[in-house]
């Protein structure tokens, strides 16, 4: 959810900056109904500043980010933001990453597609703020009225005379003057914007051509050593006997010892599997040493369980009851039962891994003086108050360095790895890098929740849809975090499994939804896009609905969509309704510039898509060939996006082009599955990421827009995969309705 | 172990590691050089793409012991000031998302082009299929590669 900034404290600081007076402007968010006079009293915990400016005398302008840059660009979008207000020049804008100081920070991190939506608010106020501080001091350094002074490009400007003072040379009167209040500040009109809505280079580009980023993985410290763990490979299951004598005689082995599991904190993931540590000189050394461990393992208690045994209570839990009925329009089941013409599917998507490129890894130095954390986390703020809670020191004398991250798709909000890390470092007594090879990657991450969905429709005699239900069973992400006085409430068990499934926006009279969640020792959690899996289900059913009805799928579409109702998430009320008249806006949009309706090549197939998630709308149309050996290609993929205002368009079409390879992976090879209670994938022989020979040609258009921005790191995944498959019926006549496809489907003979 | 010489970037080093250990970790962990990155350790995902002599490798499946006196190049050695042209191209393009595979990404591109600077498509997609992207930045890869090809002929 966004976070609602109310920007209610100013701070003028004289900041010990190399450069000397510094003017420093913070905001902040109030919290837990404490007031503004502490905050810098050392009572911790009063207000929440998510971001700093700081302007010195070299006209250097730096923002302080909270969101962690994991390739979504905030490090550019942010600071975009500010200079919008500040009136700044571009090029004087800095970008550091804000620390974890829990007293000032306390959001250092990013989910739900939230970065730009949490910015947009909070900076521009900032930066409104503070441009109207710098002219009030350019006023007073004159001696003249304010009203005929104003800001340009980083200079006040006194209009009458002509005369104009840096921001830089501003800020020794600016540091003096009281602060004005933000609230009544106007924000620009989009129309006199010069930055936002602009192409503008990502800040952190050149960094990361010439090998200079600093990922979590480079951090190197004086003295560190380099850990790995052997853990169990049985979910559940425990070490049973070791023998380490082998590992301890390889050169460069400096210890070996057992780690203990950690039990899962509430609210936050599951446990760590614990097992056996190995430390080295070299991270070459620690592989070495753990190669040669000989190991048993007790598969504990769930040691049997396989995808097999999963898929089947799944179809039993389909049609299962009771059930939870999270919405029950009109009479579903009683329409369906008397339907003349009534259509059912099921549809199935496998748990899928996050396969980050960087694995995870931590640095942790665990000194008489504290802990000092290095960490790819998707939230510092999270990755201390864990450090916090297993190590009982408290939040001061735990610092966690925020680095780069290579990737995350929801897997660094986890707490294991670096948890792990605080555990062998302790043992050490030295700064310690913990690295997970990628087959602890795939073997122990928290997957994308299995699901299966049972949907039955009845169709009305004009071909319009007169009832339609959908029973989603899955691993439920929340049942596997299992807070106790949660685990009984079956809506919190569903809240993360009806995404979009609950904001039907196609009329439909009669409209049931159900949940039902199904066991399994598997850990999962939120992996890109997160619920919303949901969208393979429903953008595929309505095409094998229009196709039933006999007609053509984007029409039918369009058909049962209102010009302009808002429907509300029933899970999430609070959250922003699906507009259907922007929903109508997309798919006609891509439909257009996709020349939906123009002949193929025989053995061609074209498919369309849309889902509303995070607030943006996405509409995909894909354009397929199917081989005679099943063989799918995917040609070219078409988008049109309406994410509210597109605050760097560079930067939606980039993760809209990034969201669509994402999502391919788990339509064309993905999955993970289950033996012995264990991950049968070890590497990228086995779990088949998209490749660059197998990635379509991409168009992305973007729906003018200035309404507030909205998400749009996660919104291009869901409906991808119903955008191929349908393309793929649309060649062959051949429904596919599980994931990852089953080629063999599509052979001829 | 053993004591040898490693040519890295025009630079020398004398180094004493087991002449089996892969040079992946060898420039990580012993040299300090951390642009060149381990993604899978078996040669499936192209993270650890350098240069021995005129040829893309992948150092997580290079005995140190074979590079002899092979002149080693890393992405910090590609140009002193990102000012070889598939740096330009990649800057230009506004390839990388997250950025940790783009060093291998960018040091197969570059032998790539060096032995065949005018590609087709189809060419390039071959090539560039031993890098694996999980950000999904393939097709400003390509055009970026398109882009560089460009502007070195």
């Amino acid at each position: 959810m966004p976070v609602q900034v109310e920007v209610n404290r100013r701070e003028f600081l004289k900041a010990g900056a190399s450069s000397g007076a510094a003017f420093v402007l913070g905001f902040y968010l109030p919290v837990r109904g404490k007031t503004e006079e502490s905050l810098y009293d050392s009572q911790p915990q009063i207000f929440k500043p998510n971001a700093w400016v700081r302007i010195t005398p070299d006209n250097q302008i730096t923002l302080l980010v909270e969101q962690p840059e994991m390739g979504q660009g905030p490090r550019t979008v942010v600071p975009m933001m500010l200079a919008e207000e500040l009136e700044a020049d571009w090029a004087t804008i800095r970008v550091e990453q804000a620390p974890t100081i829990p007293e000032i920070y306390k959001n250092l991190i990013t989910g739900g597609s939230g970065c730009v939506r949490s910015a947009w608010g909070s900076v521009r106020k900032v930066g409104a703020q503070a441009r109207e501080m710098l002219i009030t001091a350019g006023a007073k350094q004159w001696g003249v009225d304010k009203s005929l002074c104003r800001a340009e490009n980083g200079n006040v400007i006194y209009l009458p005379a002509g005369r104009r003072l840096s921001y830089g040379e501003l800020v020794e009167t600016a540091s003096q003057i009281p602060p004005i209040a933000a609230d009544d500040l106007p924000l620009k009109a989009p129309k006199n914007f010069r930055y936002i809505g602009k192409p503008i280079l990502r800040t952190d580009i050149p960094s990361k051509v010439d090998g200079s980023a600093v990922f979590g993985i480079d951090i190197r410290v004086p003295g560190m050593l380099y850990a790995v763990i052997a853990r169990c490979p049985h979910f559940g299951g425990v070490l049973k006997t070791c023998d380490d004598s082998a590992a301890k005689a390889i050169p460069g082995v400096r210890a070996v010892f057992r780690v203990a599991p950690l039990p899962g904190p509430d609210g936050k993931g599951g446990g760590t599997a614990g097992g056996v540590a190995v430390v080295g000189e070299s991270t070459w050394a620690a592989l070495q040493g753990r190669k040669a461990l000989k190991l048993t393992w007790d598969k504990g208690p769930t040691g049997d369980e396989s995808t097999d045994s999963l898929r089947k209570r799944l179809q039993e839990q389909a049609i299962a009851t009771p059930s939870f009925v999270a919405v029950n329009q009109g009479d579903a089941l009683k329409q369906l039962a008397e339907a003349a013409k009534k259509i059912e599917a099921v549809y199935e998507t496998p748990f899928q891994a996050h396969a980050t490129m960087e694995p995870m890894n931590t640095t942790v130095d665990v000194r008489d003086d504290g802990v000092e954390v290095w960490s790819p986390t998707q939230g510092a703020t999270l990755t201390q108050e864990d450090i916090v809670r297993i190590s009982g020191l408290p939040a001061s004398k735990v610092t966690v360095h925020m680095t780069l991250s290579g990737g995350s798709f929801g897997r660094r909000g986890q707490w294991d790895y670096q948890a792990e890390t605080w555990q062998v470092a302790k043992e050490m007594k030295k700064p310690v890098q913990l690295l997970w090879t990628r087959d602890d990657d795939l073997q122990h991450d928290f997957y994308r929740q299995y699901a299966y969905q049972r949907l039955s429709a009845a169709l009305d005699e004009n071909g319009g849809i007169l009832a339609w239900s959908q029973r989603i069973a899955s691993t439920s992400v929340h049942a596997y975090y299992a807070i106790p006085d949660k685990i009984k409430d079956p809506r919190y068990i569903a809240a993360l499994e009806l995404g979009g499934a609950d904001v039907l926006p196609y009329s439909v009279p009669n409209f049931r939804l159900d949940y039902l969640s199904a066991e399994s020792p598997v850990p999962r959690a939120w992996w890109r896009s997160v619920t919303n899996f949901t969208a393979f289900a429903m953008e595929s059913f309505v095409d094998e609905l229009a196709h039933a009805a006999g007609k053509d799928p984007c029409q039918f579409r369009l058909s049962l969509l209102p010009e302009n109702q808002k429907v509300t998430s029933v899970m999430w009320p609070d959250g922003k309704p699906l507009d259907t008249r922007k929903f109508r806006t997309v798919l006609q949009l891509a439909a257009d510039k996709a020349g939906w309706g123009k002949p193929l090549p025989a053995g061609w197939g074209r498919g369309i898509a849309c889902h509303f998630s995070f607030g943006s709308y996405i509409a995909h149309i894909a354009e397929v060939s199917v081989e005679k050996d099943g063989a799918v290609r995917v040609h070219r993929v078409v988008s049109a996006v309406d994410c509210g205002t597109a605050v760097n368009p560079d930067g939606v079409k980039a993760m809209t082009e990034g969201s669509i390879n994402f999502a391919l992976t788990e339509v064309l090879t993905g999955e993970i599955t289950i033996k012995n209670s264990a991950v049968e994938q070890s590497n990228f022989h086995d779990y088949q990421v998209l490749r660059m020979n197998q990635s379509p040609e991409i168009e992305v258009h973007i729906v003018p827009s200035t309404a507030n921005p909205e998400g749009m790191g996660e919104p291009g995944v869901p409906p991808l995969a119903p955008a191929v498959t349908n393309a793929v019926f649309a060649a062959t006549g051949v429904r596919i309705r599980r994931l990852p496809m089953d080629t063999r489907l599509l052979r001829k003979p | 172990m053993g004591r040898m010489n490693l040519v890295v970037n025009g630079k020398s080093h004398e180094i004493d590691v087991a002449p089996e250990t892969p040079l992946l970790w060898v420039l990580r962990d012993t040299l300090g050089l951390t642009g060149t990155k381990f993604g899978c350790g078996m040669g499936l995902c192209g993270a650890c793409t350098v240069h021995l002599e005129s040829d893309a490798v992948r150092a997580c499946q290079t005995p140190v012991g074979s590079a002899g006196s092979k002149k080693i190049t890393t992405i910090e050695g590609l140009s002193p000031d990102r000012s070889h042209p598939v740096q330009k191209a990649w800057i230009a393009e506004q390839v990388p998302q997250c950025g940790y595979c783009q060093s291998g990404q960018i040091m197969q591109a570059a032998a790539f082009l060096a032995k065949h600077p005018r590609p087709t498509r189809e060419e390039i997609d071959q090539v560039m299929s031993g890098n694996i992207c999980r950000c999904g930045t393939y097709h400003r890869i390509r055009r970026a590669i398109q882009r560089a090809a460009g502007e070195a002929a």
